[in-house]
């Protein structure tokens, strides 16, 4: 076990050195001059090289890359352009309200997605299992941000149920959570399901049913399971899919997290901050990966014994 | 009535579905009729005809100019004059989703097509390859795959700058990382058939051998790709025009009217939300017919 | 001996000491359909048999002829939708199984009667040790605790003769042979000391010389428990070893039923007779061995009249008419020919 994770550990730094290196090249041949976005209007030839010699500005990339990565890892991320603090602060600051909103989120989307499987299967072709797949399917095809604008429209100015937006409340994290984590939930849903109708097919259910288990202690028991090891693997994709919509319902719900940071630093061409901002997310999900085959082998005996 | 002497062998009673021969000429057959079968498939079928001829037909069916600016008319309600109301220009928002439909299908199709042929070639070279080829292109895949996808594609659009092209770019680079890994996966397991290996052996080129005999082969699954996969960016544009990074005004994109319509969600909701019934409705359709190919073409999956 | 076998007290030896050889298991005009999109399927189509106290029963038949579907029908297992059990009764000691509740058919399960299945690559849960699998049912059934059922599970693997059973309690089905895995099937549905145990092909997915070695282990536990077995197999062989009576299935119907020796001795039925000259003979090597002509009908396609007419080689006019009955010839030996009639 212990083997198994300190190999998984050892083959994502790879993956997150090529992270590194792509966001790099690509905020770094940007076009235009930082350096004058930052001091807009009275440009001065001989300012404008003397901090752009300061900021190393005139290196070539490699070296650049170099310096990047190797004052990332004692946690200097770099001065945000335009709000003139350290990166990494800006960024610890967020970070909070981002994980709280993406575990309020994930926990709803477990604790709706899941059951919501289960009973489709338990009561199949009948109207739960329609309502469950209806819910699930409308899930994964709305905009998050059309779905976040339209509970704003109804829980906010017609029922004055809850706040518009904002951070300060815990009714606050109510509509985001939910419109974040509804595709996932139908995600999981969906799959639960499929997951669920396969593994009832196969021998070893027919074997834990001859012993005299009742239907549904089965499905607890012996099949609730062996459909986990799929879900699990939606689980990992869920951290990337969850942070990526985070971008957008921080933006909705004016909430200050990590995502809201990307976009405003997008707006303000704020270099530093975005690539920071974007490592940083990479690194989340990356994380998210490696605690999902974990989980997996903890369920699935084969695999730890390969 | 006697019993025909070319009665299928295999398993007795009742022909079992047996796996199924890569893809002929009757396989197209096959496939229209388990969609025509299939009700919620043929409902999705549907709705993308209707949204495909709106597209193509859009400047001879939108009641109005959607670029015509009448400050006269800012934020009618829905009306006969104006079916789905004005935005705060007195744009005609009918109009406008009519025209918008042209940028999403347009953005379905065009970047999920450029990844599927950049992710088919380099997951069949992978599988067929194997060793190092395979592992340069299987760890790009994984450093891509690790990025969460909108982002990813926002620091493009940051890099290239906001314009509808460069959302073809940025989700051309984006998507193939997913296609490479079913195919490659594919391409292995199939590597190991008899017809595979005898084409080999009789010293077949392996141009011809990935051409005709693995490529064909995983039609199916890019079939199933690809319909999910447009959904995926007509919904990935939109989010990006929401966010200021993709479509530019005025273009008529579901994203960008959304966004438009956001500040004004309490005195004139049809405004977001109407575009955004549409861009639902579109994923609907491509989501239910995808999953009724996913259905139909099981079969033809399981290597 | 009061029959109070559906208590949770049931006794190790309740039930199995009563006369050898009288009827326990009646089954009656049982049909099982399976409805499909090309049409409905008798898969069991009006079998009616019976199973004696003490003595193995065969079943055999060719693949596809309803075997399988027959004894988890028994068990009220079949895979429904498609399957349908459609009519017939099941009755174990007077009661018929088809009438009960789910719940009262749990205490069925696993205690009274227990089933091995034909895959036993595939019948045990890869995420459970199978010891864990062994002992669900004891502590289900017995009331045991766990360490009660853990001893309990370490008899029956010492009894069915897996080596080790200590260390191989505790693994998981992957790290067992087929030979093993089917073992542990088989303590498994020992392990409540069943009336009747259904063995559908115990060992047709293992290699010959544990073949041999499973099926003396079958009998000798059920001599050692006095059960009954309900053998479900295509290799006559097999049931001139060990059973003592035969029914013989065909396209979902029995076509013949005789003890052991009067089948080996005078098979009626011209399917029977053309699986016999099948076996390969001890003498003969250099022979060709004999092959009904023909395949197995199509279930939704079946002939007109006899069901076996196409494929059998003294087929007169009435049998591509009318379906014979199960006609009696002299004790209990029974076969579905015209040959036979009166
Ligand atoms: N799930 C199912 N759906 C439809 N038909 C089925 C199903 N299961 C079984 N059948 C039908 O029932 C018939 C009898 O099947 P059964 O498994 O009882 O055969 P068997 O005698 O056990 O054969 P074998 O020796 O191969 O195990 C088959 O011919 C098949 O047509
Ligand atoms: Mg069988």
């Amino acid at each position: 076990m212990g083997r198994f994770v300190l190999n998984r550990l050892l083959g994502s730094v790879p993956i997150l050195l090529g992270v590194i290196l792509i966001i790099f090249v690509l905020l770094n041949v940007v076009p235009g001059d930082p350096v004058a976005l930052m001091m807009a209007e009275h440009i001065d030839p001989d300012v404008v090289a003397r901090v752009r010699a300061e900021m190393h500005l005139d290196d070539p990339l490699y070296v650049r890359f170099g310096r990047f990565v190797w004052d990332a890892l004692h946690g200097d991320f770099g001065v945000s352009y335009k709000m003139n603090r350290p990166v990494a602060t800006l960024l610890m600051d967020a970070f909070p309200n981002t994980l709280l909103l993406a575990v309020a989120a994930a926990l709803f989307s477990w604790l709706v997605g899941i059951p919501a499987g289960i009973l489709s299967v338990v009561k199949k072709n009948s109207f739960p299992d329609y309502f469950s797949m209806g819910f699930a399917l409308l899930g994964v095809s709305m905009p998050v941000f059309w779905a976040g604008l339209l509970m704003q429209y109804i829980f906010a100015f017609q029922l004055g149920w809850l706040p518009v937006s904002g951070f300060n409340s815990p009714l606050c994290l109510i509509m985001p959570a939910v419109v974040l984590g509804w595709s996932s939930a139908g995600m999981i849903a969906r799959l639960t399901r499929s997951s669920l109708l396969e593994v009832m097919g196969n021998d070893y259910i027919r074997t834990a049913r001859a012993k005299g288990l009742t239907a549904v202690s089965v499905l607890v028991n012996h099949a609730l399971k062996n459909s986990f090891l799929p879900v699990v693997t939606v689980m990992a994709i869920q951290v990337a899919s969850l942070l990526s919509g985070a971008v957008i319902t921080e933006t909705i719900f004016s909430i200050p997290g990590i995502g809201r940071i990307a976009v405003n630093a997008i707006q303000a061409r704020d270099m530093p901050l975005l690539q920071a901002s974007v490592i940083f997310t990479t690194l989340l999900v990356i994380i998210g990966n490696l605690a999902a085959d974990i989980m997996y082998s903890i369920l699935d005996p084969r695999i730890k014994s390969k | 009535m006697e019993p025909k002497a070319d009665m299928p062998s295999g398993p007795p009673g009742v022909p079992a579905r047996k796996e199924k021969e890569p893809v002929t000429e009757s396989f197209w057959r096959e496939l229209l009729y388990s969609i025509k079968q299939n009700r919620s498939a043929s409902l999705g079928g549907i709705g993308l005809l209707l949204f495909v001829a709106a597209a193509i037909f859009a400047p001879y069916i939108s009641p109005h100019d959607p670029y015509l600016v009448n400050l006269n008319a800012q934020f009618h309600r829905p009306s006969p004059e104006y079916p789905l109301g004005t935005d705060m220009y007195g744009r005609d928002i009918l109009s406008r989703i009519i025209h918008g439909s042209r940028i999403s299908l347009v953005i379905g199709l065009v970047p999920t097509a450029i990844s599927m042929a950049i992710g088919t070639i380099l997951g069949l070279l992978a599988g067929f390859y194997g060793g190092r080829t395979d592992s340069a292109i299987m760890r790009s895949a994984d450093i891509v795959m690790a990025f969460p996808s909108l982002l990813l594609a926002m620091v493009v659009m940051y890099t290239l700058g906001a314009s509808l092209l460069n959302i073809f770019i940025a989700l051309s680079l984006v998507g193939w990382a997913g296609i490479a890994r079913v195919v490659r996966a594919q391409t292995l397991s199939l590597k190991e058939k008899e017809f595979i290996e005898a084409a080999r052996a009789i010293g077949v080129k392996n141009r011809v051998v990935i051409a005709r005999h693995l490529f064909p082969n995983c039609v199916p699954s890019l079939l199933v790709l690809f319909t999910l996969g447009i959904p995926g960016a007509i919904l990935s544009e939109a989010s990006l025009s929401f966010l200021g990074v993709g479509a530019q005004p005025p273009t008529p994109s579901w994203g960008l009217m959304v966004s438009t319509g956001k500040e004004f969600l309490s005195v004139a909701p049809w405004v977001a939300i109407t575009p955004g019934i549409a861009i639902l409705l579109v994923v609907l359709a491509f989501n239910f017919l995808g999953d009724g190919l996913r259905d139909a073409l099981d079969p033809y999956m399981k290597h | 001996m009061p029959d109070d076998s559906m208590t949770a007290q049931k006794a190790d030896s309740t039930g199995n000491q009563r006369p050898e050889g009288e009827v326990m298991l009646t089954v009656a005009g049982l049909k099982t359909y399976f409805s499909t999109r090309q049409g409905v399927i008798p898969a069991v189509d009006d079998i009616s048999l019976e199973v004696r106290r003490g003595k193995i029963l065969g079943l055999v038949g060719e693949s596809g002829c309803g075997k399988s579907i027959t004894a988890l029908s028994i068990l009220r297992l079949v895979p429904s939708p498609p399957g349908k059990i459609i009519a017939g009764r099941v009755v174990l000691d007077g009661k018929n199984l088809l009438e009960l509740t789910e719940k009262e058919m749990g205490h069925i399960r696993g205690n009274e009667i227990s089933m091995i299945f034909q895959e036993p690559m595939t019948s045990l849960n890869p995420v459970y040790t199978v010891g864990k699998q062994v002992m669900e049912a004891l502590i289900l059934h017995q009331k045991l605790s766990k360490a009660q059922a853990r001893e309990k599970a370490l008899a029956m693997f010492n009894l069915v003769g897996i080596p080790e059973p200590e260390k191989r309690i505790d693994v998981y089905p992957h790290q067992l042979s087929g030979g093993l895995r089917q073992r542990v099937m088989i303590a498994m549905a020992l392990s409540c000391r069943p009336k009747l145990l259904i063995a559908d092909e115990p060992t047709t997915a293992l290699d010959v010389t544990v073949q041999a070695q499973i099926l003396r282990l079958m009998k000798e536990l059920q001599e050692e428990l006095n059960s009954a077995i309900i053998l479900i197999t295509h290799d006559l062989g097999v049931v001139a070893e060990i059973c003592d009576d035969v029914n013989v299935m065909y396209a979902g119907r029995i076509v013949e039923h005789a003890d052991v020796y009067e089948l080996f001795d005078r098979a009626l039925h011209p399917y029977t007779a053309g699986l016999l000259k099948s076996l390969p003979k001890m003498y003969q090597e250099n022979e060709r061995l004999y092959n009904i002509v023909g395949m197995v009908p199509n279930l939704l396609q079946l002939p007109k009249g006899c069901r076996f007419h196409p494929r059998c080689e003294s087929a007169r006019a009435i049998c591509r008419e009318a379906e014979p009955a199960l006609f009696e010839t002299g004790g209990s030996h029974l076969v579905r020919c015209w040959k036979y009639k009166g």
